[in-house]
């Protein structure tokens, strides 16, 4: 299922022509999502408080009030809480849970009169790259049935894919914005850590997870970065850097841009149509005038475990809070405390989250501290020196966004390992804090799309969306 | 350093899950697996490294100390499992012997 997708500046130009209304467009978004029902992209749709909302921008464009995002219709992962509904991290034990307030994303994008439409399907607690992971059932790629969407926010990017808003809010600790993004052939940028606020979202790897935009343009995701990013006092993470103006990067001008193409990038493991595209992408940069520079990512090989043991840890830490006494679903006849913690969270958590948990648990135990954790920090530091050495010679890095084209339901799913390394490309950009865009750069020979990623340095969002909406023009 | 069902029982235990023998003997071989990839870490020589804990340069970041608005007590506890008018409710914490 492939619906033709809407960008705001369509809806502007529909909405100032007076072809359309917001509460038109809205509805419109609503009915596709009723129709794309079996993809399970969402877990909640805000039918009648999304029209509510739609007819006020309404009122706010005719009194000339209207905000920035005025006539966008956005989904959000339901990992990023929004007053008065439900956020269930597609998890069982929080099936229940209603939350008390608004993230700080949600506030700034409802603050410019985005329309809300409704929070999107994910693999538990954001752990997964596939989205087979969800207590509330898998999600479908509208473009391949047959296949995974990618995840973890897979909902986010199938909601944006098939149709069904603008844009989608997802959340990236390992690659979960940029994997999907590139299975779905739609854009998806993970901004450096700390651009956006994390207060509201329910924390995964809190020195990994970072908010941002899935959306059918480089344009669509720059306006919805635009309005999210920048300081949080409620987030002391959130970094204290200006918010440049990221519509005026987009200047479509490459000409002497310094792209590096790791050495290490296109070994082994890579689908050879994935090398293909990869390669034509080069070609067609080269074209435009970009300068394509042969660069080393030297502890490349190390990422995979380096990630898996910090992100492991700290949602072991996290998710330590989900303990059946103050929120989340309580197991029924225990008798003591402890009973009461153990019951609740063996019944409450699926395979994927309990072997995250204990795997993380492990590394941080007494004796293994040293040998894995503090170990993995230390590697950390190595690959993020590789990608600050690089960026003294490059403007940005391009990578493939993903080994592999879509894989279909099952493939992978009794092989944590294989899993973990289909992440292969997209963790060193959340191991070293920079931003990181999956744009689409072909299809491969069944039809499915192929995503390369532009890696940025650390709040130099605007050069890697200069470059990747540049590509989507060549 | 292979990983023992015994072990998988202490991790269970700090971690407060619990598990089958069946899912005990899946865990030790999936752990085993993983840990056996990231193994290859410790080959790196990072005697002069420092750990990195956080990506971005952040020190201390401080706030006026001030009253502000939080949630009500009331609010905080709609999504409790178990409540009473101003508190939540849990099973009880000692055992009488």
């Amino acid at each position: 299922m492939v619906t033709k997708r809407t960008t705001l500046d369509e809806t502007r130009r529909a909405l100032e022509s007076g072809a359309t209304t917001v509460e038109g467009v809205t509805s419109g978004f609503l009915e596709t999502i009723e129709k794309g029902k079996r993809l399970n992209a969402f877990l909640s749709v805000f039918q009648r408080k999304a029209i509510e909302r739609a007819r006020d921008v309404d009122r706010k464009l005719a009194a000339g009030k209207a905000g920035r995002l005025a006539g966008m219709v956005i989904a959000v992962k339901d990992v990023i809480c929004m007053k008065g509904e439900r956020t269930t991290c597609g998890s069982k034990i929080l099936e229940n849970f209603v939350s008390l307030y608004d993230a700080t994303a949600v506030a700034r994008l409802q603050a410019e009169d985005a329309v809300i439409i409704g929070k999107t399907n994910m693999d538990e607690f954001a752990m997964g790259s596939s989205t087979e992971n969800s207590a509330y059932g898998p999600v479908l790629n509208p473009v391949d049935e047959s296949r995974v969407p990618g995840g973890s926010s897979g909902g986010s990017c199938v909601s944006v894919a098939a149709g069904m808003a603008h844009a989608a809010l997802g959340t990236d600790t390992g690659g979960s914005i940029r994997q999907p993004a590139s299975f779905c052939g739609i854009v998806g940028l993970k901004p450096t850590y700390g651009r956006v606020s994390r207060y509201g979202l329910v924390a995964l790897a809190s020195s990994f997870d970072q908010i941002g935009p899935f959306a059918g343009t480089v344009a669509d995701a720059a306006a919805v970065l635009q309005v999210i990013a920048g300081h949080d006092e409620l987030d002391s993470t959130s970094a204290r850097v200006p918010v440049p103006d990221y519509n005026a990067a987009l200047t479509k001008e490459i000409r002497g841009m310094h792209i590096g193409l790791p050495q290490e990038a296109l070994g082994t493991g890579l689908d050879p149509e994935v090398r293909q595209a990869v390669e034509q992408t080069l070609d067609r940069l080269r074209g435009a005038g970009a300068v394509v520079e042969e660069i080393t990512l030297p502890h490349s090989e190390y990422t995979i475990s380096t990630y898996y043991i910090l992100m492991t840890a700290e949602a072991s830490s996290n998710l330590a809070r989900f303990d059946g006494a103050r929120y989340g679903e309580r197991a029924p006849g225990v008798r003591d405390l402890a009973e009461m913690y153990t019951n609740s969270r063996t019944a409450g958590f699926g395979a994927e989250t309990k072997r995250r948990i204990m795997l993380g648990t492990y590394v941080l135990s007494a004796g293994y501290y040293d040998a894995y954790y503090r170990k993995a920090q230390k590697v950390r530091r190595l690959i993020q020196d590789d990608f600050f050495r690089a960026f003294t010679k490059v403007d940005c890095i391009l990578l493939p966004t993903s080994p592999t084209t879509a894989f279909r339901f099952g493939e992978k799913a009794d092989d944590p390992l294989q899993m973990y390394l289909s992440d292969v490309y997209t963790v060193s950009a959340n191991l070293a804090g920079v931003p990181a865009i999956s744009v689409p750069c072909g299809v491969d020979g069944k039809g499915l799309p192929i995503g390369v990623q532009f890696v940025g340095k650390q709040f130099d969002e605007p050069t890697i969306l200069k470059v990747a909406d540049a590509l989507g023009s060549l | 350093m292979a990983i023992t069902i015994k072990d998988v029982e202490h991790v269970a235990s700090l971690a407060r899950l619990s598990f089958n023998d069946g899912e005990k003997k899946k865990l030790a071989t999936e752990l085993n697996d993983i840990l056996k990839y990231v193994e290859h870490i410790n080959s790196l020589d990072t005697s002069a490294v420092e750990p990195l804990s956080h990506v971005i340069e952040l020190s201390n970041v401080f706030r006026a100390d001030g009253l502000r608005p939080s949630i009500s007590r009331e609010e905080a506890l709609k999504n409790a499992p178990a409540a009473t008018e101003k508190f939540f409710k849990v099973p009880k914490v000692i055992n009488e012997r």
